[in-house]
């Protein structure tokens, strides 16, 4: 059992993920008809929560409470993979992202997420706001104006063949090539 | 009720939609009224794949940077092995005509192309990039008990609410 455990401990390599994660999209459908996505469970919480003036968001969203149970769901999952199988060491970053974030003090490996620039203290700072806070704002604004993020357009739409999320998923990977190349080397010496 | 039947019905459902919402948000299709205890199942569904998000390291905002930088195969490993194992299971429920647990018909609705396919998307690229997460991860890091997440999730709700608010002003 302990040994079980610290394999779960490490970290799985792709070929077993990957194709774990796309036997979501078959999993959804048995369970009920649902279509893999999970951008739009932001857009049920404003339905849910604002009652809105806004006719976007005036629908039947306990229709899709299935979609929130869901992403409750990976919050518990990530409660479950910090405290039951956390992992052992420092995680794996590529010595050229290590020499490259060393330049704009991000030197600790040991959480999935730089503490230096993502932390309570970070949101004070101009560069860990526009990372948290306007990075956040254009996830929401940009999945929903794209109808989907990578769940929804990425692995649902190609698995399902469609040409509007390939056009969207090229879109996203260029929006980030273009970010995390040209744009964010800026944004962190800030 | 038959395939065709529950086609004709969600088509009818989208068509007199004006704002087009169940294209937009993916609304399900599943046409059956449960108590609401039937949807735990997809509370654990999404414990499950949760735990596989963090596992596979995805949520990490450092895995995120390699792959735009094309610093590791990692990333495109993970999402080019799910939607190849995606595909193949969609086309075996079509081509053995597999229903749900229900015994409803299995109905994946089609995407309509909107401009908002590029515009939209380059924009979340851009915060992709910068949180390092999209929508699913975001979750399973804050509950990992990376709190200030939180507030990157409350932004992503005003930024969904303000395209809900000018969404008639914008190319689609």
């Amino acid at each position: 059992m302990k040994e079980v455990l610290e394999v779960l401990s490490e970290p799985w390599p792709w070929y077993v993920s990957g194709p774990l994660i796309g036997l979501t999209v078959p999993l959804l459908l048995l369970l009920g008809n649902k279509s893999f996505g999970i951008s739009s469970s932001f857009s049920h919480i404003c339905a849910a929560v604002l009652r809105p003036a806004i006719p976007f968001f005036r629908y039947d969203w306990k229709k899709e409470a299935w979609n929130l149970w869901f992403v409750g769901g990976l919050v518990l999952g990530g409660v479950i993979a910090a405290n039951v199988f956390p992992f052992s060491q420092d995680i794996e970053v590529s010595n050229s992202l290590k020499a490259e974030l060393v330049n704009y003090g991000v030197t600790r490996y040991d959480t999935l997420l730089p503490t230096e620039l993502f932390s309570f203290e970070g949101l004070g700072t101009l560069r860990g706001f526009l990372l948290i806070v306007v990075g956040g704002f254009l996830v929401g604004f940009g999945t929903r104006y794209a109808g989907g993020c990578t769940s929804g357009h990425a692995i649902m739409g190609l698995s399902n063949l469609q040409l509007p999320s390939l056009v969207a998923t090229v879109s996203f990977m260029a929006g980030g090539f273009l970010m995390a190349n040209a744009i964010l080397p800026f944004i962190l010496t800030l | 009720m038959s395939k065709g039947e529950v086609v004709a019905e969600f088509r009818k459902l989208t068509d007199t939609d004006p704002e087009g919402r169940a294209i937009d948000s993916g609304l399900n299709e599943s046409r059956l009224s449960l108590p609401w205890w039937h949807d735990i199942k997809f509370l654990i569904a999404g414990a499950w794949f949760g735990l596989l998000l963090v596992k596979s390291e995805v949520i990490s905002w450092f895995r995120i940077q390699e792959m735009f930088r094309l610093q590791s195969f990692h990333m495109y490993g993970i999402i080019g092995s799910a939607v190849l194992v995606g595909m193949l299971s969609l086309w075996i429920i079509r081509r053995f005509g597999i229903r749900t647990i229900y015994g409803e018909p299995i109905v994946v609705a089609d995407k309509k192309f909107h401009k908002g396919n590029i515009y939209g998307s380059l924009l979340f690229g851009f915060g992709w990039a910068m949180t390092g997460a999209c929508p699913g991860p975001l979750y399973a890091q804050l509950g990992t008990g990376m709190l200030v997440i939180g507030v990157t999730i409350i932004s992503a709700l005003a930024g969904t609410w303000v395209y809900g608010l000018l969404r008639s002003r914008l190319p689609h």
